[in-house]
């Protein structure tokens, strides 16, 4: 009980104080409160209970059935080139807020997935998933998208060596969350 | 959302037929993975909610508008390391930005670091990656995207 408040030291107050803004903003008619409610909270709120479990069962599933060796193979320490595209790819083809890439991450991570090749995940995750893309060629044309992705992917590439090779010198980990 | 659920319950029976230890034991794997990390997903999402009704449309247009010249690219890197939007409000946003006078290389800005760098996910980050790692991370990131948004801002000078 006590490890668990000291994990979530600054998780529980802030439900809690936002609990009892929200309950007293609509017992006194506060708009602010109720707008920050139904407008921001709710739609993020239903993401989080609908999306997400599912996210979080498939990586349940895909923790079970796949063995390490075949992950470590395609997208561990000697993958290259190869490597670097099959995690891009995955993250393409993925929908949802930049939270979720997290767990994957670890869960990748744990498989055998070399840290430059999770790291290029999350960002190529944050840059261009194809759900997403449809939104923005439709606001923004496609010229600015695919400018967009091309300068982009050698930025994020570099990041991801960049980190990659940090994460290795510091012999750092990921956490299960 | 709906093909999401599809899939995951197609996945979910077959890997029940196959094996139904396994499948249980994977299931409740993902939602213990789940639940711990819950408190620090609802306290980030009651922020961002907070954050969100201070960034309306208005105060986007004023900060990174016309008239705002040089300050309206470290406003729109600023408010987008800042703000968690999904992309089906960002885009939109950005559309009526445009729409609006905002220029092109502004907006790159404003959608790449909206997109590359979350200063208000940095709780949940750091609960997998450890606070360093993560700030480290949303550093570079921060610098990519300023970089991505100032060649686009050139290209579309030059095209």
């Amino acid at each position: 009980m006590k490890a668990l408040l000291k994990k979530y030291k600054f998780d529980f107050p802030i439900i809690i104080v936002f609990i009892l803004f929200i309950g007293s903003s609509f017992y006194f008619n506060y708009n602010p409160g109720k707008q920050i409610f139904e407008d921001n909270f709710w739609m993020f709120f239903k993401e989080m209970i609908l999306v997400i479990p599912m996210m979080f069962i498939l990586i349940g599933l895909f923790d079970v059935w796949i063995p390490k060796e075949r992950i470590q193979k395609h997208i561990g320490d000697a993958s290259g080139l190869k490597g670097m595209l099959l995690v891009m790819l995955l993250a393409f083809i993925q929908a949802g807020p930049l939270y979720a890439a997290f767990p994957v991450a670890y869960l990748l991570w744990k498989k055998g997935c070399s840290p430059v090749n999770v790291f290029i995940y999350i960002s190529a995750f944050t840059t261009a998933k194809i759900p997403m893309l449809t939104f923005e060629i439709g606001f923004l044309g496609l010229k600015f998208s695919l400018l967009r992705i091309l300068i982009t992917i050698p930025v994020f590439i570099l990041i991801g060596i960049i980190m990659g090779r940090y994460f290795k010198r510091n012999e750092c980990k990921i956490n299960e969350g | 959302m709906i093909p999401l659920t599809i899939f995951t319950t197609m996945l979910v029976i077959i890997s029940f037929i196959v094996d139904r230890k396994k499948t249980i034991k994977g299931i409740k794997k993902g939602l213990k993975q789940f639940l711990k990390i819950l408190p620090t997903l609802l306290s980030v999402i009651i922020i961002i909610s907070i954050v969100l009704f201070f960034v309306s449309d208005k105060f986007l247009m004023e900060y990174l508008g016309k008239e705002a010249g040089l300050g309206a690219y470290v406003s729109a890197a600023a408010i987008g390391s800042v703000s968690l939007l999904p992309g089906f409000i960002a885009y939109p946003l950005a559309g009526i930005l445009l729409q609006s006078g905002v220029s092109y290389s502004v907006i790159a800005v404003f959608i790449t670091t909206l997109m590359m760098v979350g200063i208000l996910t940095i709780p949940i980050e750091a609960r997998y990656f450890g606070l360093k790692t993560t700030i480290i991370r949303n550093t570079l990131s921060f610098i990519g995207a300023i970089t991505v948004g100032t060649v686009m801002a050139f290209i579309y000078y030059l095209i």
